[in-house]
Parts: structure tokens; sequence; C-alpha cells
């Protein structure tokens, strides 16, 4: 076991680097550092300013040596101005440069600086990320009992009346985006003209104080797309389990029909739907983003589409290592989730 | 004159399908009169589930068809009439000219243009692209999928990590690196569809060549012929004059995809391609040790005869119920790229588009957003559902 789990840590921390050094080379090609020197100067900046003001940022490195300095494992690029001064990554205003440190990446927690935001990466990801978080507590808190106790109770009994309406219903979710369900339930519950008026249509006000009538469309927007795909997973393998030998074996003994549900089939048929809500993670991901926007809640998909719009290249990088982290994590956790629950499968 | 009622309004909107409900009817007709010689398609038609799917799914290619050639439209779906902004449904035009449709029949735009006829027009967009996108993901994933889960070993291993690479990133992260007017001024999208877009030509290549290298008199001419036309059609497709990929001189070039669409393409393929690896992996695995691959091996047939024409053909059925669900997974993504404004134009009249103009001013005017939502929301249910049919029935050999 703890070498299956060293040999998928070292498999992440691998995916996780070329990732990463894959977001880092898309986000710093020619074009997009053009851009920036455009948007931190001027916009009538000529050809030479331009590459002179990249030059002395250190944006003219190969980007290995790029990657690295961001990274932290080799020492930032420090550039010499004509008057004797030192200018440089790590040396943070108000401070000389020999105060300052050699190596300032990620791995040292430092984070770079939002163009947009005009604030620390790292304190901007990390208040976005406790919002976002809020939310996805109560996307769960939503999505995962209602899934599976609808996954349950079509899959009880396989091709009756209630599995036939319970798995439409699941179909009906799982083809509705996020941005089809969100509108309709907007129309239907929010809207000032001829809605029910119920909810409210934006959810800015629930950053700070969060109640039902401001937060319950966003967590039900997201909760209803990842709902009909577990709930479908559920169903299967609670069927599968209901055909199994010690299923018939205590019906024949006379176990009344809730207690086989309960007591010996719903803790088999729990073991799939568990790796499917694990890996549902990237999915909410896309959920957040698509939601957030939507609701103009300001959470962390929020910030990803800033700062992907206005090509702010530190946030971005920022934000694409914390998501790619989260779904790695999540992958992991789920491979190492399903070897505990299953003992029929071994890591050897 | 006067606003429609609901009632008015449905019957003129369902006078205006007309085209495609007779073609629906034609359709249903002969399809159950012949199921019975029609193989897997035939059986759909006695599942209702797969019946329903199948109904909604080709209502939207018919509309999308019809309306490619002007026919169920009642406006252009550019242009904007003045004194038609955010009305609502069934609103006369204010002074309709001669011949010009004098209602706007589920009402007008912020921008003063035709909701239904945008409607009409955006099936065409998802028509064209989601199928032939999917098409291309499955390809590119058969083409790899079947060596890796037949061969195994190092292939597998460097192939199924490449795959996972890409499966790891958040969809919407990826679509905003490689969509974006710097990144598409740099060619990187072309280059990527000068590497996908040869799958297709290496796939069929190889199937025919694995099939009839026993037959030289006629393998040589079938594949110089098949080959010829498809890599003409590749190089017309990625070469464009203008930009980075530029290989064709301008009269060979048979025709020129809008470098938004091709974009658009390129990333929904990429985005697909890894799950359809997985999917064609795990099958291939598990078939490759069936006794009829054991047969073939040992009659010495050549690997990539055994990959394409033993292990692909009994893999079908899963595979046909995931180019379906596909299909609506690339519709979904589609509009996920209108929603964002990413790759098509702002004019365009895509439904993730429509409902990304919509949305501004969803609180006061629901029908601009509710339209392209309710549409898309129908054609992905049904095919959704007519995966659900086809599953049933084909697990019911």
């Amino acid at each position: 076991m703890g070498l299956f789990i060293l040999r998928r840590v070292g498999v992440m921390i691998l995916t996780g680097l070329c990732l990463t050094f894959l977001v880092f080379t898309l986000t710093n090609l020619y074009p997009n550092l053009e851009k920036l020197a455009k948007t931190q100067g001027n916009f009538r900046m000529s050809d030479e300013e331009v590459s002179s003001y990249l030059e002395r940022n250190g944006y003219l490195q190969p980007m290995v040596v790029k990657y690295g300095e961001w990274l932290g494992v080799l020492p930032s690029y420090r550039h010499e101005n004509t008057d004797g001064t030192i200018q440089g990554r790590c040396i943070l205003p108000g401070k000389t440069p020999e105060e300052s440190p050699d190596f300032c990446g990620v791995l040292q927690g430092y984070w770079g600086f939002s163009t947009v935001f005009k604030d620390e990466v790292g304190s901007i990801i990390g208040t976005r990320l406790s919002l976002t978080g809020k939310l996805m507590f109560w996307v769960m808190v939503l999505m995962v009992p209602s899934a599976l106790i609808l996954g349950v109770l079509s899959g009880m009994k396989e091709g009756s009346k209630t599995d036939r309406t319970l798995s439409t219903v699941a179909i009906t979710t799982t083809a509705t985006p996020e941005y089809v369900s969100g509108v309709i339930l907007i129309a239907v519950f929010a809207s000032s003209t001829v809605g029910l008026k119920w909810f409210k249509g934006t959810a800015t006000s629930a950053m700070e104080s969060a109640n039902f009538e401001n937060f319950f469309l966003p967590v039900l927007t997201i909760s209803l797309y990842g709902m009909g795909y577990i709930a479908r997973m559920t169903r299967a393998s609670m069927a599968e389990v209901m055909t199994a030998q010690y299923i018939r074996t205590a019906r024949l003994k006379g176990v009344s029909f809730p207690n086989i549900v309960v007591k010996h089939a719903l803790r088999n048929a729990l073991i799939a739907p568990f790796t499917v809500i694990m890996l549902q993670f990237p999915w909410l991901l896309n959920g957040v983003v698509i939601v957030e926007t939507l609701f103009n809640y300001k959470g962390f998909g929020w910030t990803l589409v800033q700062a992907a719009s206005n090509n702010d290249i530190e946030l971005l990088l920022g934000v694409s290592v914390v998501s790619v982290f989260v779904v790695l994590v999540t992958q992991l956790i789920s491979d190492i989730g399903y070897v505990y629950l299953n003992p029929r499968i071994s890591v050897t | 004159m006067e606003p429609l009622s609901w009632f008015d309004i449905i019957t003129r909107v369902f006078l205006q399908f007309m085209p495609v409900w007779i073609s629906l009817v034609v359709l249903f007709t002969l399809s159950i009169v012949y199921k019975r010689r029609l193989g897997l398609y035939g059986k759909l038609f006695d599942s209702t589930i797969g019946m329903i799917g199948f109904a909604l799914v080709m209502f939207w290619v018919f509309t999308g068809i019809f309306g490619a050639f002007d026919m169920i439209v009642t406006h252009d779906p550019l242009a904007q009439v003045s004194g038609m902004k955010n009305k609502l449904p069934g609103t006369p035009l204010t002074n309709p000219d001669e011949g010009q449709y004098a209602y706007y029949l589920f009402g007008g735009d912020n921008l003063a243009r035709d909701v239904f006829s945008r409607m009409i027009k955006g099936a065409w967009i998802v028509v064209q692209i989601a199928p032939l996108a999917t098409l291309f993901a499955f390809m590119v994933g058969i083409t790899l999928g079947l060596p890796a889960g037949y061969y195994g070993g190092r292939l597998d291993t460097l192939l199924s990590f490449l795959a996972n690479l890409i499966l790891a990133f958040p969809v919407i992260l990826l679509f905003y690196l490689l969509v974006t007017p710097e990144i598409v001024e740099t060619g990187i999208p072309s280059y990527m569809a000068t590497v996908l877009f040869v799958f297709p030509i290496i796939f069929v290549g190889v199937l025919l060549n694995s099939r009839y290298k026993t037959q030289p008199k006629l393998r040589a001419p079938l594949l110089i012929c098949v080959l010829g036309i498809m890599g003409w059609l590749y190089l017309s497709l990625i070469s464009e004059i203008g930009t980075k990929v530029s290989v064709l001189p301008g009269f060979l070039d048979l025709f020129d995809v809008p470098s938004g669409i091709l974009v658009v393409f390129v990333s929904v393929v990429f985005v697909n391609s890894p799950t359809v690896f997985r999917i064609v992996r795990g099958l291939a695995m598990d078939i490759k040790t069936r006794d009829y691959v054991a047969a073939a091996q040992t009659r010495g047939e050549g690997p990539w005869y055994i990959m394409l024409w033993e292990i692909l053909p009994n893999a079908r059925g899963p595979l046909i119920v995931d180019f379906c669900l596909r299909i609506g997974y690339t519709t979904i993504l589609l509009g996920t790229l209108g929603f964002f404004g990413l790759g098509l134009s702002p004019e365009s009249p895509d439904w993730g588009t429509t409902i990304n103009d919509g949305r501004r001013l969803l609180q006061i005017y629901l029908h601009p957003a509710l339209v392209p939502a309710i549409s898309l929301l129908s054609m992905v249910l049904g095919l959704n559902l007519l995966a659900d049919g086809l599953r049933e029935e084909s697990l019911r050999d």
C-alpha cells in the first residue's frame, strides 16, 4: 500500500510539473508578453520600448529558465539599470538587493503580483478560494445525499415505474449544462417581471452573508448537473448488487425489503459512487466558473475568468496551479479510497 | 397591428416548421415500416425512449439543414429592425416592408434582432460542428487507443500519461489558454489542427491497407485514390492564406474555414479525444483476450488487421452509444465557448453566444436567453435519450 501511494504521488508530481510548465509556456508566449508590456507601460510603446521593458523584467530569458525562477529552483533574474540601481522579481519596493532573497518562486511561497487586482496573488487566491469553498460545501451538502437517494431508489427495483421516472430525471439533469439550468432557474424563480420572485438572481451579496434567498440558486445550479451523473452510477451499482446471491438469500430468509436495502445492499453499492463523487471535482470546477460568472459571485472561478480575459499572467498561473492541484489530489484520493473500500482489489 | 396571442404564436411557429414536420413524418414512417431490415438502427424503433430521443435530435438536424437554406427563418438573423429592441414574443413589426414577415415570433433581442431566426441559424452551427468534431475525436482516440490497448507496455504508459495530462486540465482553463486572440496569433491552434487532422488519414490508410494487403492489384489504386482525395481535403482544411499554415496556393484551396470556427473545432477535438482514447484502450484490452483474436493471430494476420478488423467491429456497441453521448457533450462545450465569448464572433447566432448576450438583461427580458437555452437543452436531452435507447437495444442482443 505504501509503495502504491508513493508511486501515485510520484506520477502526480510529474503530471503537475508538466501541466504547470505547459500553462507557463502558453501564458508566456511573446504576444502575451507584448500585451503585458503595453498594459503596464502605455499602449503606444514602440517595438524597441517593448523589448527593453521585457528585457528589464527578465521576460526574454529562455522559457525553461523563467519557469525555474517562477518555481523557485533557480535564482531569480536581476537587472542593473543605467543609474546603477538593481531591480528584480524578488526585490520588493522598499528593500535593498542585499536584503532580498535569491530565490523567490512558488516553492518559497511567493506567487507573484496580480496586475488586475493590484495585490499579491497568494492572498487573492486565498480569499477567493475560501468563497468558493463555501459554495462547494453547500453544493456537496445538497448534491451528494440527493443523488444517492435518487440512485438507490431507482436501482432498488430495476425497470419499475419509479426507476423509469427517476432515470429520466437523472438524464435530464445531465443534459442541462449550468448555463442553461441557471438561465431557466433565474427566469422561473428570480425574474422581476414574470417569475415567482422567490430568490435573488445574483449572489453578490452572498459573499458577505449567505442566506437561503441569495445562495440557493447558484448551489442548486451546480448540484443539478453533477447530480444526474452520480445518481446514474449509484443506480447501476445498486442494480448490480440487488441481483447478487446474498441478497436473494436474505430475501428467502424473510428479511424485510427495507432492511435488505439499508443493511445488505447499500454498503456494497456505495463503493462505485464514492470514486465518481471524487472524480466529479474537476467537473464541479467547470460548473463553478460558469455559475460564478452567471450569478456574479466573486470566487475562484470568477477570478479565473478575470485573470484569463485581462492577460494577468501571474494570477492565471496561480489559479491554474491550484486547480490542477485540486484535480490531481482528488484523483489520488479516489484511487486510494477505491482500493481501501473494495477488498477484492489488491494493489500488488 | 395587435400583438399575437400565445395561441397564435404557437400556431405560426408550428406552420413555420412545416418542412421539418414533413421530413420527420416521412423518416419515421419509412424507418418503422422497414425496421426489421435496418439492424441496430431499426431496433431503435422498439424503444419509446430511443424514439423520443431520435425525434428530438432529428428535429434539430432538419431544422439546421432547412435553416441553412433559409427555409424556416422569418428574418435575417443579423438584421436589426428599428423599434423591435427587447420586444416580447409575437410583437408585430412597426412598418414592415413588402414581403417581410410581419411579426417577431419569439420577440427581439437587445440589438433588435429576431430571436426565432437566430435560434434556427444557431441550430445549423451546432449541427455542422458537433458531429464532425466528435467524429474527428473518435478517429484520434481510436488510432491511438487501439495500439495502446493491444500492445500495452511502454507505448501504453506513455500515451496514457499524455491522455491523463490533458484530462487533468479544467476544460475552461484550457479553452482560455487556447482560444485567446494572442495564442491564435502565434499559430498554435493551426499547428494543432495540422497534427490532429492527420489522424483520419492515418486511420483510413491503415484500415484499407491492412484489409487489402493480400490483393496488391486492388490495394495500390484504392489507396492512391482515397489518400489522394483525403490529403487534398486535409491540405485545404488546414491551409489558410495569411495565417501561419499556408501551404497550398489559393487556386488549389477547395474551401476556407473561418479561422474562428477552426480554432473552436480544434479545441473541442483536443478536449474530447483523451476520453475516447481511454474508452477504446479499455475495450481493446478486454477484447484482445478473446478466442477470435487468438484465432486471427494463429492465422498469421498482422497486428493492424487484428486491431481494426477484429477488435474494432466487436467494440462498436459501446462506441456508438458513447458517440451519441459525446455529441451531446460537444454541444455543451460549444455552448460553453459561446457563453464565455471565446472563438466565435460576438454576432454569431450560435446558442451559447446568444445565451451570453441575453443573460445581461435576464432579470427583465427573459425570451432572448430562454429560447436558445431550451433549444440546447432539448437537443442534448435528445442525444442522451437516444444513447440510452441504443444502449438498451444493443444489450438485448
